[in-house]
């Protein structure tokens, strides 16, 4: 009984060591980047060759950080992409399961191929679209209210609106709402309509209240590819004042790299998505692991 | 339920309220960057690069203030490493402003895809250094305020500890002496790698960097007699040496296949002994070697030494809708007390010996005079043709596939291959 025991735990504490190794390989590069943030440029590569480019020792400071403010508007680019990413994951989720489940509960002729001609947009990588994408906005109406009259120009380059709208809609969020919601029993809505509900009600009462784990994965797919846009507002604005956090790591990239302050930025971005992820991970783990996909 | 949909609901509309309040109060110009009443707009690279920005905000303020100003000049400035690409997607949407700031070799691409019109300044450019004068067919398309030059850095005190002789502009190091050095400092064993070349770049570094050895072996990037073919230049047999002599370097363990990300950070830790670098890096050397730096031109390889010409400079677009302007800004911009406060702010050299004559460190005998020298004695325009960006992705594939072990003649012959269809299938780029 007590070799068992022994033998138990044994195996249990191996399954742990393990585990943290693993864990602390995964963790390494965030953990070299924020000790990094705190240290000279010369002490980042003279340590790289040993274990304290892992530790906070030796002349740590946080002048990195207050070289970062310096060089970029840091504090705007935050803000400019939290606000992108939230407006763009609050009315993604809204379209997108909107879609979702009109393909799912409501009888529409021909929504499989709907649903069959959204997911093949899937197969067309982004960067092909994105040129042809610059010239439509470009070509799109623009409504700016001037004191008491309404001005209507053409084009959206260099406004928020071109960082938020081509990316609401999103054929695998509607992909992953429709799996889900093909999961929830259909008897409820056939319940709730014999109560006299609509099908904005059942949405709104029935099946999006039931779908808490699919939002959360919406949620963070969404916020991701939103927060680390690099290309498209590269493309489409020129006012530093509009500029999302991912264009401003560019900024430290001159030709002597100061890696310090590239590290303490690095540091500052990542900030918001580990809060998200640690926030919704367990509804994240949830959906992902009953819906079989990957992120 | 109704409660958690309502959240949902409110978020959304307080998102959207701050992304509303954003857009009130920094409000991009959605219309063409060129329009108004009398103001024009200027792109540059050096977003992050506070130094060189102010130094050309300090201009542009000095332009406005000044009674002939013929326009407002408006400063947008982009991060270096994805300005080409905003360039080319607001050239595509017709949105370009009055003013660009271009990689001296793109220019002839630029003036061939009629993103710029040439230049008709004012300012006499004819002293300037000849690498901070961009033309194409016989015009001029853009004018730099300065230039940057290759050079070797090394600390003095290991020279001599190796028993090697300081390279000088007048009597550079040779080829065989270049082995000898590498082979008496590897012998020192203070290093793994006694040479850095700075092997981990990437993009515009590889032919900037790499290309002037094979200029001074002997070949080129392409044929200069009428752009059409780099064949028997790039894959001929003066090419094939210097691929040979290239691979060779690291085959010895002078330098290593992939280098530090940081050449300079790892030359001032001690981690190499001679570093092939710019100019920019100098300063930044000499504040943590002090006088045990030296400063020192590249290697004869045959032909005499060689270094990249051209750096960053300015060019008004086709479609300016005030052009005289924006060329009146441009010749107000070379006055020597301008170029000399760019050069300053950047450590750059100076486009003319006037503006040098401002700058002590410039000027005859000083710390980097040495730069000037090397780019007025060394330097060579990387090939004036709009093939010029498709010739330097081939040719940084070829250096990247060389050092990686494949055979110089095979890789040398796919580029020459690449780019003569590149050529034909753009109808020899003619104007």
């Amino acid at each position: 009984m007590k070799q068992t025991l022994n033998s138990t735990s044994l195996s249990s504490a191996a399954a742990m060591a393990v585990r943290i190794l693993f864990a602390a390989v995964a963790a390494f590069p965030i953990v070299f980047m924020m000790v990094s943030s705190l240290k000279p440029d010369q002490q980042i590569f003279g340590d790289m060759s040993s274990v304290a480019a892992f530790l906070p020792i030796g002349n740590i400071s946080l002048d990195n950080y207050a070289a970062v403010f310096e060089r970029v508007p840091a504090a705007r680019f935050l803000i400019n992409s939290i606000g992108i990413s939230a407006v763009t994951v609050v009315l993604g989720i809204f379209i997108n399961s909107l879609c979702a489940f009109a393909l799912s509960r409501m009888e529409i002729r021909g929504k499989r191929v709907v649903f069959t001609a959204i997911l093949a947009t899937l197969i067309v990588p982004f960067q092909t679209l994105a040129l042809p994408l610059v010239w439509w906005v470009n070509q799109l109406p623009y409504f700016e209210l001037n004191g008491f009259s309404l001005e209507i120009s053409k084009g959206w380059l260099d406004t928020y609106q071109v960082q938020i709208i081509p990316f609401i809609a999103n054929a695998f969020s509607i992909y992953l709402y429709h799996q889900y919601f093909e999961s929830i029993p259909k008897e409820l809505d056939e319940a709730a309509r014999i109560d006299g509900a609509g099908w904005f009600t059942i949405y709104r009462k029935v099946v999006m209240p039931l779908a808490g784990p699919a939002t959360a994965t919406v949620a963070i797919l969404t916020f991701l590819p939103a927060w680390n846009s690099y290309l498209w507002p590269l493309m489409v604005v020129q006012s530093e004042e509009l500029r999302p956090v991912m264009i401003g790591i560019q900024y430290f990239f001159q030709l002597n790299v100061s890696w310090g302050e590239v590290m303490a930025y690095a540091s500052l971005i990542t900030i918001p998505v580990v809060v998200l992820f640690i926030a919704f991970q367990r509804s994240f783990i949830n959906s992902i692991a009953s819906s079989g996909v990957k992120g | 339920m109704n409660k958690r949909f309502t959240r949902i609901l409110a978020t959304s509309v307080a998102a959207a309220a701050l992304v509303g309040s954003l857009g009130a109060c920094g409000k991009g110009s959605a219309s063409a960057p060129s329009v108004g009443s009398n103001e024009i707009t200027m792109w540059t690279h050096n977003a992050g690069n506070a130094e060189e920005l102010k130094a050309v905000e300090n201009i542009v303020d000095s332009y406005n203030k000044s009674a002939g100003a013929k326009a407002k000049i408006k400063v947008q400035a982009f991060p270096q490493d994805s300005y080409n690409d905003s360039v080319v997607s607001a050239a595509a949407s017709g949105k370009l402003p009055c003013i660009v700031d271009i990689d001296g070799p793109n220019v002839p691409n630029w003036a061939w895809a009629k993103y710029l019109t040439p230049l008709k300044l004012d300012a006499d450019v004819s002293k300037n250094l000849p690498s901070t004068v961009a033309k194409w067919e016989g015009e001029t398309y853009a004018v730099g305020t300065y230039d940057v030059a290759l050079a070797m850095l090394a600390r003095a005190s290991d020279l001599k500890a190796a028993g090697v002789r300081v390279a000088t502009v007048e009597k550079p190091w040779t080829k065989d002496e270049f082995q000898d050095a590498l082979t008496k400092l590897k012998a020192l064993g203070k290093w793994e790698y006694p040479l850095d070349m700075g092997t981990a770049g990437t993009g515009e570094w590889l032919p900037y960097a790499y290309s002037p050895f094979l200029q001074s072996f002997g070949g080129d990037l392409i044929n200069r007699d009428g752009f059409q073919s780099a064949d028997g230049v790039l894959n001929g047999d003066k090419a094939i040496e210097w691929a040979q002599w290239f691979r060779g370097l690291a085959d010895q363990g002078f330098m290593a296949k992939k280098s530090g990300k940081d050449s300079t950070q790892d030359f001032l830790n001690n981690k190499s002994g001679l570093l092939y670098t710019g100019s920019w890096a100098a300063d930044k050397a000499r504040a943590a070697v002090g006088k045990d730096l030296v400063v020192m031109p590249s290697v004869d390889l045959g032909t005499g030494p060689k270094i990249g010409g051209a750096s960053w400079q300015w060019g008004v677009t086709s479609g300016c809708n005030n052009s005289a302007a924006a060329m009146d800004y441009l010749s107000y911009s070379l006055k020597p007390e301008n170029l000399a406060a760019v050069a300053k702010a950047t450590g750059t050299i100076p486009a003319t010996d006037e503006a040098a004559a401002l700058l002590p460190e410039y000027a005859k005998g000083g710390t980097n005079r040495i730069f000037m020298e090397l780019s007025r004695n060394y330097a060579v325009m990387r090939p004036e043709t709009p093939a010029y960006p498709f010739i330097a992705t081939e040719y940084g594939k070829a250096v990247q596939d060389i050092l990686a072990g494949a055979d110089p003649k095979t890789a040398l012959d796919k580029s020459v291959k690449a780019i003569d269809a590149n050529i034909k299938s753009n109808g020899g780029y003619k104007n």
